[in-house]
């Protein structure tokens, strides 16, 4: 880009204005002495002392993690499974059915999927609380680690399972020792999405959960209906540094990574 | 042709009849759909031997090779290892080992730990294993890269680790898919001798699939070539190429030249073949078509002599040269015969200079020894 025209400059302020304005803000605000969100007057960390003594916030962002763990987790493993399934056995009949069904929860309306859970949870008669709330985000999440994982396999060389079994490996052994430690970089970013995914779902988790499993987005949603605290600021502000640092270490990650590959390559070559 | 075959070794078990054939494929038919990719095939290789499955891609020759590995069954006949049939048998307990075109090694693993896939798989101790793969390694002298990654080699070393990967279990069988086909044209003669000399060394049955003719007549002890899922001839090169038994063969494997005639006699061991060319072709036929049949004589080019005078033999003719390619070691002729064929014709340049070689357009005379070819049945 060589020319910096008045039109790139606008665009860009207005692009990222538009992006991290509301963000920018909403840190700025929890570092706000006055209780009133809008009033600015001067800075303290007060409400993040008591955001520590808030039991019942702390109660939901626990729950939220454990449910993430736990169902990104089980969907990662479902999702995998299913992609396997998708790209190996390529001439069952039904085949187009079943590979739309699966992807049909990528594009359902949210409150759909959390009605049609919620009515299936009460004609079983289970009661509602962290379990379902668990059953729920591994049912939507699995999806998407599946779409990631077969997205792996379709470039997946197949001649190195062959060549695996041909050296003695049974096709367990061929699983754990060759297929799963190759796409292991896929099922490891469908897991960390399927995570993401449950931490921040409202919609779903409204549905599903019951007494005893607010997760931190439903609580949130609650508190601000009576008014946004700086409290809540506080929490969002934490949660967005979160997430901010898990990005920055993935891309730092992978471009050391890359660059070592390169790096090797053009060493091997050079010989 | 008492001394084709004896060529490169005197080892010939397939032209003793109390040998018994290591691998044995007995009518395998092999079916994807209605594709029929192996039709009714029929082989033998027996121990030691070098043997190279050649054809044209889509000819079947892979699918025979995996196959014998185990990744596909015949859709009926069978197929027996050292007397076993390997009906039912996965690929993980059967006594070959296969090196992949694409060399397959496993990209999260070490040179070494690659190596030592199979022993591991097999429960060998450690320290065995250490020691096989030390031994393997060396073998392909790839010791001082035990510890790289496949992306961290050049196309060349990772060849050799696929190599000492399948050598690594000793297996009765050796199958080679394609070996050499990702490597350059220098580095794959150089291998191609490698290869023949490891399986001297080691007294290995080598299965070997190929596309590339040179390579096959280079390593292989015998080559069968294939065409449309059935084996066309299966012999030693010299036999191959000096002696094809069709039109196909004749064709397919290096240069050849065709004379289409009839047959207007055949006595004392020799045929004559009156060709549209103009001239008569009398050559040596001992089981040669009748009087009246059509035939068709195939002579390789550097079998042909180009010569300006009148040669004293038979089986001469004359043309103008129509185009000469030098190619340093040998210079070819195309001569354009009067009924406007053209014949190739190929000389060695033993000598450095030439005194007033034969040039573009000049007349001259095309010739060749009654035994120079062979007469092959429509």
């Amino acid at each position: 880009m060589s020319t910096w025209s008045r039109f790139n400059i606008a665009s860009i302020i207005f692009g990222f204005a538009f992006l991290y304005l509301p963000i920018v803000l909403l840190v700025i605000f929890s570092f706000n002495e006055s209780k009133l969100v809008t009033v600015w007057a001067g800075f303290s960390t007060r409400w993040y002392v008591q955001l520590l003594h808030n039991q019942a916030l702390l109660e939901a962002a626990w729950v939220t993690i454990r449910v993430a763990l736990i169902s990104a987790t089980i969907a990662t493993v479902l999702g995998t499974l299913a992609a396997l399934a998708m790209t190996r056995y390529t001439r069952f009949r039904g085949r187009m059915l079943f590979s739309g069904m699966i992807y049909a929860p990528l594009v359902m309306p949210e409150v759909i999927t959390g009605l049609s859970m919620l009515l299936l949870f009460v004609a079983i008669g289970f009661d509602r609380g962290f379990w379902t709330l668990t059953l729920a985000h591994i049912t939507f999440t699995m999806c998407f680690v599946a779409v990631v994982v077969q997205s792996r396999l379709l470039s997946f060389d197949r001649s190195i399972e062959e060549a695996a079994m041909d050296l003695g490996a049974t096709p367990v052994a061929t699983f754990l020792q060759v297929t799963l430690p190759v796409i292991a970089p896929a099922v490891f970013s469908g897991w960390v999405l399927a995570l993401t995914l449950s931490l921040d779902d409202l919609v779903i988790s409204s549905f599903t959960s019951g007494p005893g499993a607010t997760t931190l987005p439903m609580k949130i949603y609650s508190q601000v209906r009576l008014g946004v605290t700086p409290e809540i600021n506080a929490i969002c502000t934490i949660l967005i540094g979160i997430v901010a640092i898990g990005v920055l270490i993935a891309s730092v990650v992978s471009r050391r990574r890359e660059a070592q590959r390169v790096a090797d390559e053009r060493a091997a070559f050079a010989q | 042709m008492k001394s084709l075959g004896s060529i490169r070794r005197s080892f010939a078990p397939w032209a003793d009849p109390a040998s018994k054939p290591f691998i044995s494929f007995r009518n395998v038919t092999k079916k994807f759909g209605d594709f029929v990719a192996v039709d009714d095939l029929s082989l033998n290789i027996y121990t030691r031997e070098f043997f190279a499955l050649l054809g044209a891609s889509g000819c079947g020759k892979s699918t025979l090779l995996r196959m014998l590995a185990g990744f596909e069954q015949p859709t009926s006949g069978e197929i027996i290892l050292d007397g076993q049939n390997l009906a039912g048998i996965p690929p993980y307990r059967r006594p070959v080992n296969m090196m992949f075109q694409s060399y397959a090694l496993f990209p999260h693993m070490t040179v070494e730990t690659n190596v030592a896939f199979g022993l591991k798989q097999d429960g060998m101790p450690k320290p065995e294993i250490a020691a096989r793969v030390e031994q393997m390694l060396k073998l392909v002298k790839l010791e001082k890269f035990a510890k790289r990654k496949p992306h961290q080699l050049s196309g060349g070393q990772r060849q050799r680790v696929a190599l000492a990967r399948s050598l690594a279990k000793r297996p009765k069988v050796l199958l080679l898919d394609e070996p050499l086909g990702a490597l350059d044209k220098k580095l794959r003669e150089e291998t191609q001798f490698e290869l023949m000399d490891l399986q001297q060394e080691l007294g290995l049955t080598f299965v070997v699939v190929t596309h590339d003719q040179e390579e096959a007549m280079t390593m292989a002890d015998r080559i069968a070539v294939m065409a449309h899922g059935k084996v066309v001839q299966v012999a030693t090169p010299a036999e191959i190429y000096e002696a094809p038994n069709s039109r196909f063969v004749a064709d397919f494997i290096g240069d050849v030249n065709i004379f289409d005639g009839t047959v207007s006699a055949n006595a004392d061991g020799r045929v004559q073949i009156e060709t549209a060319s103009g001239f008569p072709i009398r050559v040596v036929a001992p089981d040669g078509p009748a009087a009246g049949a059509k035939a068709g004589f195939a002579v390789r080019p550097e079998k042909i002599k180009v010569s300006r005078d009148a040669p004293p033999s038979a089986n001469a003719v004359r043309g103008e040269i129509w185009d000469i390619g030098y190619l340093g070691d040998m210079t070819v002729f195309h001569v354009r015969l009067p009924d406007g064929k053209v014949v190739k014709a190929s000389s060695l340049n033993a000598v450095r200079a030439v005194e007033d070689p034969i040039g573009y357009d000049q007349e001259v005379w095309i010739s060749f020894a009654e035994d120079a070819g062979v007469v092959l049945k429509d």
